[in-house]
């Protein structure tokens, strides 16, 4: 056997082994540092603006339409919620913060009871300029929600630059959402 | 004859008496396969290894209702499926199509076989050679050895 070939069977498959511990490890410690979610979906949605829709209001809030979302004076938030989930319970006080820090957040509550919403509102805060109600759930359909929270970003022009699912936390919000604000300023 | 007739007139009747109810949706059994055809090439997005047409999430039985009212209205496979896709991307389809992000995937088994080939023909060109003659003295001493 040569030394060359001899190499080479020995070689190729380390190569390749190794090669593939590595991308395991690159995958699991990004998802340890919440850097990677294997769940996560690319949003159709980026890159366009959101479907027409046209929402009533809730909570006595306001309602809001697509044409409401063209031209943002600045980049805003579209969040998803409901009173009944969870992540979004988590997610109420980051939503609070992030509003006092004159980002503009618009809400719809999605699949609500008005009586449950009203609760959920009064209880954790409100941080939307405006609120509509998703009662059917069809627009969210239409905008490819697979499940609440997600929290859109929009840009002055109207156009969707990213999607999160789930709730909003520190490292999401100074990892990404902050980079974001700053590059749609 | 005019019973007869009647009787006739009565037949295509029988494929609309023969309705299902799925979802909210009442439509003919050709139709509720069709629904469910489609239904199984999705994913639904919440338990994500399972059909629209096999998971119990809400979503998805909202989006069956949506593909049965699609079929009920004559829309084609095709273009339901485009509806999905529009909403929630390619990741929605069970079977993903060949395209730039997948073609390493459709690949995969012919590249496989081909890295194969490669080692077995390395092997092969790899044998060992014979091992030189024993000279005396070895076979002397591998005799005493075998005794």
């Amino acid at each position: 056997m040569s030394p060359l070939r001899r190499r080479l069977l020995f070689g190729i498959p380390l190569a390749l082994a190794v090669a593939g511990g590595e991308g395991f490890y690159i995958i699991l410690r990004r998802m340890q540092e919440n850097d990677y979610d294997p769940h996560a979906l690319p949003s159709p949605l980026i890159g366009k603006r959101p479907p027409a829709f046209n929402l009533p209001g809730a909570d006595g809030m306001q309602g809001f339409s697509n044409t409401d979302l063209l031209a943002p004076p600045k980049p805003m938030l579209v969040n998803w919620f409901a009173s009944w989930c969870v992540p979004c319970l988590q997610e109420a006080p980051m939503l609070m913060k992030l509003a006092k820090t004159g980002l503009e957040i618009w809400g719809i509550a999605y699949q609500d009871h008005p009586k449950d919403l009203a609760n959920f509102i009064s209880t954790n805060g409100n941080p939307y300029t405006r609120l509509a109600a998703d009662a059917s759930g069809l627009t969210a359909i239409n905008w490819g929600v697979y499940g609440v929270p997600e929290t859109y970003f929009i840009d002055k022009q109207g156009i969707v630059r990213w999607r999160y699912a789930g709730a909003l936390t520190d490292d999401v919000v100074s990892g990404t959402l902050q980079p974001l604000l700053q590059k749609y300023a | 004859m005019r019973k007869l007739l009647f009787v006739l007139a009565l037949v295509p009747a029988l494929a609309y008496a023969q309705t299902l109810t799925r979802d909210g949706v009442t439509l003919t059994p050709a139709q509720e396969a069709r629904a469910e055809d489609i239904g199984s090439q999705l994913r639904c997005l919440v338990c994500q290894n399972e059909s629209i047409e096999g998971s119990s999430a809400d979503l998805a039985k909202q989006l069956r209702t949506i593909i049965r009212q699609h079929v009920v209205a004559g829309d084609s496979s095709k273009s339901i499926m485009n509806y999905m896709v529009q909403r929630y991307g390619i990741f929605v389809l069970l079977k993903p199509p060949f395209m730039r992000l997948t073609w390493a995937l459709y690949a995969s088994p012919f590249i496989g076989i081909i890295l194969g080939f490669f080692g077995f023909w390395l092997m092969r060109r790899t044998k060992a050679e014979a091992p030189a003659p024993l000279t005396d003295a070895d076979a002397r001493r591998l005799d005493e050895l075998l005794k």
